[in-house]
């Protein structure tokens, strides 16, 4: 890997949202539109037919692929392509998206990540029902698969992970466009249903439907569409054993966020995360992955997550403010466009428009998704000039 | 001389209190019997692999020619359950394999069978299989009195336990316990007239035809081993036979197994070689649609067989299933707003390739690096290296748990569902559900054994896989 391949040669110009939740009113082009038409404004993009040259999209179920963008936007006639990495989704769209500009071959280009799962009538991802050892089980058990062997080894707790989603909690009430807006209470989580264990029902993220689009254009040519863009240090994706079967697993970390989090540092020449990166949006599906991350990222050491979360080292007012707009916990997750979302909300906060969010003086930001048993991590890390 | 060379058994873990069955889904409540009951993820073919597993321990499965399976119950209508058994067992491909299917002495009839095969020189070693789940219609009498479980005999020529010496067969006609096709139910003609025009009647002419055809007599018996449907019953058909009910009579088990159907007559075979004697004389009786009598020899290799579960071991290991509704969900008697048959299905081709992982249980260990890993791979996790792996059944070893959790939303009827990953003793780890087993008594490094399960039956088929249980 050539570390400084793509560093500082893109810029985001643009970002747009929708609002998240259960859009029973939508189709997926209507989100689709909702957050293209607020990036393109956001860009001062006027006419999209001539300057956005391709489309990236990134979704997990897509009803017809990308035509759903195509059509919505009725971007024909240049290359429109998807890309699907469990939930890292999104932020594999943007990575291609980065590749495409920073190698020359297109100036300004759409990254869409969307999804409607409220539209399979159930409520948690799909079933896969080809063989036996797949099922049945929930995300929520993939998910909890280290929490006993952490939790002896560590001395932690569900206490622990109920304060992940307080916090959570309490940041979307300051999102407009997140799912849930409501404060709950450390007792609040802990005698909620458990879904899976250690996971109570607030331990678990807002499955939702939503749409998240970016535009991004060669460094160069940022100035153009405003002088507060943002550059692009790195992007990365790690894959990794499943934890199931793998062999030397040890039950206490993520794999795919560790080596993902080297290859992000390496590029963006990061050498003390903790200290270097001011806010992070992590893959919170569950308060445990949120946990996790914090040391699979190096912002703490293993095994002392719980004395930061004690501590508010990641609250939004803390020294390292984690999931400000409320996370997938109560942002909502719709999974192809939750790693688009959070750029979105990094995007804001660099740009110091998050509202009664806001983090001071946040420069360099980091978002971060973990998918499937997990096996999958993505990564970026964008910064002002 | 062909005879048992081994034996094995199975009762599922579950107790179901007769009370809870006759108070209309009322709690359980105390006294008045139980019964036992296969859990919601077993059925025959689970259990039958079960009792021979415990059948075949200490045993090279190279060595088994064939497995006939006997049932009234079997999970397919069309499509054979003793190769399912022989492919679970991990057996070798060329073996016979055969269902003796609809009577409830296909038990018997099968190990008849067997021991024909080994004496005429067809088979060496052939595992007998008994397993049946039947249901009666709920809250009916017949229900009452069914219960579930297998048993396993591996016949064979030498090292023989117990041999088969002499039988008498009879074949008779009568409608007086059926179950029709589509019909989940079994059904019986008013009792009285089913026993003593079918069961006390046939039972009593074939063991009398032994008695002549070989020259015996009650008093040559140390024990009979007697099918029967219930308590009075059996003990009218023992006296009519001429055994004293006091001391030459197998305790049958009633109140606390129930009528397992084509494996009664085997399990109480088991129980009765377990409290044996070499130099005794046993006669083994069953009944369904006529009935078989056989004198059956115990040698000295029986004892070598007592350290087995056996039916013992398994009637003492207990838990009681507290709800009747929860029973009805099991056996899918009752609506549900989650039907575990819903949904496409396992794909067929996908589980044709699956099968040595997931029916035979095996996994690999590299053969450059030793690291032993399930489900197969083509490239090592250890070392990379591609293709070069020795297939290692692990059914047969223990494991402990590394990861558990417990989810109450993954469609058990009966949550929340233990998820674990289970390192297997040599080092493969393995995504396995927990099943006869409470939350409270898992923790990491639990040991556990491994069990044939139905994981699901997504599509309306039995699919199967294995599971974790906590070693007992």
């Amino acid at each position: 890997m050539n570390p400084d391949a793509i560093r500082d040669k893109v810029a985001i110009v643009g970002m747009g949202c929708c609002k998240f939740g259960e859009n029973w009113d939508k189709a997926p082009e209507d989100m689709i539109v909702e957050a293209a038409f607020e990036a393109y404004e956001d860009a001062g993009i006027d006419n999209p037919q001539e300057q956005i040259e391709a489309v990236f999209c990134g979704a997990v179920y897509p009803s017809k692929g990308t035509a759903e963008v195509a059509d919505a936007l009725k971007l024909y006639g240049r290359p429109v392509s998807m890309v699907q990495n469990y939930c890292a989704t999104g932020t594999d769209a943007f990575r291609y998206g980065v590749f495409s500009v920073a190698c020359g071959m297109y100036e300004t280009v759409l990254v869409v990540g969307f999804d409607k799962p409220k539209d399979r009538g159930v409520s948690g991802p799909s079933v896969q029902t080809a063989g036996v050892r797949g099922l049945p089980m929930t995300p929520a058990g993939w998910f909890s698969l280290c929490a006993a062997k952490y939790f002896e080894t560590y001395g932690a707790g569900r206490e622990d992970l109920a304060k992940i989603a307080v916090k959570n909690h309490h940041n979307g009430t300051l999102a407009p466009k997140s799912m849930l807006k409501r404060e709950i209470t450390v007792d609040d989580a802990l005698k909620a249903p458990i879904i899976s264990w250690p996971f109570g029902l607030y331990d678990c993220c807002a499955q939702s439907d939503g749409a998240a689009v970016a535009v991004i254009t060669r460094r160069e040519l940022a100035k153009r569409f405003r002088d507060d863009y943002v550059l692009v240090k790195a992007v990365a994706i790690a894959l990794e054993a499943n934890p199931q079967s793998d062999p030397s697993f040890d039950f206490l970390r993520w794999k795919p966020t560790v080596s993902a989090a080297q290859q992000a540092y390496k590029q963006a020449g990061i050498a003390n995360p903790f200290k270097e990166i001011d806010i992070a949006q992590v893959h919170d599906c569950f308060t445990l992955t949120e946990l996790l991350t914090y040391e699979d990222l190096g912002l703490c050491e293993k095994g002392s997550a719980k004395e930061h979360i004690a501590s508010g080292t990641f609250a939004l007012e803390g020294e390292l403010p984690v999931n400000t707009d409320g996370g997938l916990k109560t942002f909502g997750h719709p999974t192809g466009a939750t790693g688009v979302r959070m750029l979105y909300e990094n995007y804001k906060q660099l740009q110091g428009k998050a509202d009664k969010r806001q983090v001071k003086n946040a420069t360099v930001a980091l978002s971060h998704n973990i998918g499937g048993a997990p096996q999958a991590c993505g990564m970026t890390i964008i910064a002002m000039p | 001389m062909a005879g048992i060379v081994s034996y094995g058994a199975y009762v599922p873990m579950l107790r179901l209190q007769l009370s809870a069955i006759s108070g209309g889904g009322r709690k359980a409540g105390a006294g008045g019997g139980e019964k036992a009951i296969a859990n919601y993820d077993e059925d025959a073919v689970t259990m039958a692999v079960a009792a021979a597993m415990n059948c075949l321990e200490g045993i090279d499965r190279a060595t088994v020619d064939g497995v006939l399976f006997a049932s009234t119950s079997y999970a397919y209508k069309e499509k054979q359950a003793a190769s399912i058994v022989a492919k679970a067992l991990d057996l070798r491909r060329d073996v016979t394999t055969a269902d003796f299917a609809d009577s409830l002495r296909a038990g018997t009839t099968a190990l008849r069978a067997a021991v024909d095969a080994v004496k005429a020189g067809s088979a060496k070693r052939v595992l007998v299989v008994a397993s049946d789940c039947r249901m009666g219609p709920p809250r009916s009498a017949l229900e009452k009195s069914i219960g579930d479980g297998a048993a396993a005999f591996l016949i064979g020529d030498s090292e023989v336990a117990a041999t088969i010496e002499h039988h008498h067969f009879i074949a008779d006609e009568i409608i007086d316990v059926w179950r029709t096709e589509g019909d989940p139910f079994v059904h019986s003609w008013e009792d009285r007239f089913v026993v003593e025009h079918g069961y006390t009647h046939n039972l009593v002419e074939a063991v009398k035809g032994l008695f002549e055809k070989a020259g015996l007599t009650p008093k040559d018996f140390s024990k009979a081993v007697l099918y029967g449907p219930d308590a009075r019953s059996h003990a009218g058909a023992a006296r009519a036979a001429g055994f004293d009910p006091k001391t030459q009579i197998q305790d049958p088990l009633f109140g606390r197994l129930g009528n397992t159907g084509a494996a009664f007559a085997p399990m109480l075979l088991v129980a009765a070689l377990e409290e044996t004697r070499p130099g005794n004389k046993l006669l083994l009786a069953s009944y369904g649609d006529g009935a078989e009598a056989f004198s059956i020899a115990v040698g000295e290799p029986v004892t070598g067989l007592w350290t087995r579960r056996g039916v013992k071991w398994h009637l003492e290991r207990r838990a009681e299933l507290d709800d009747y509704d929860k029973f009805l969900n099991f056996r899918n008697l009752q609506p549900s707003a989650f039907d575990r048959r819903a949904g496409a299905g396992v794909s067929a081709t996908v589980h044709f390739r699956d099968r040595d992982e997931d029916i035979s249980f095996r996994g690999q260990k590299c053969r450059r690096c030793g690291t032993m890993q399930f489900p197969f791979q083509r490239v090592c996790y250890g070392c990379f290296t591609k293709d070069d792996f020795d297939q290692v059944r692990l059914s047969d070893r223990h494991g402990k748990l590394m990861s558990f959790t417990f989810d109450f939303f993954a469609g058990s009827p009966n949550p929340p569902l233990i998820v674990t990953t289970t390192e297997v003793d040599g080092g493969a780890r393995v995504y396995l559900q927990m099943t006869d087993a409470s939350a409270k008594e898992v923790k990491l490094e639990l040991p556990v054994e491994f069990t044939f399960r139905r994981i699901h039956e997504y599509g309306g088929t039995p699919n199967y896989f294995w599971k974790c249980t906590p070693v007992r």
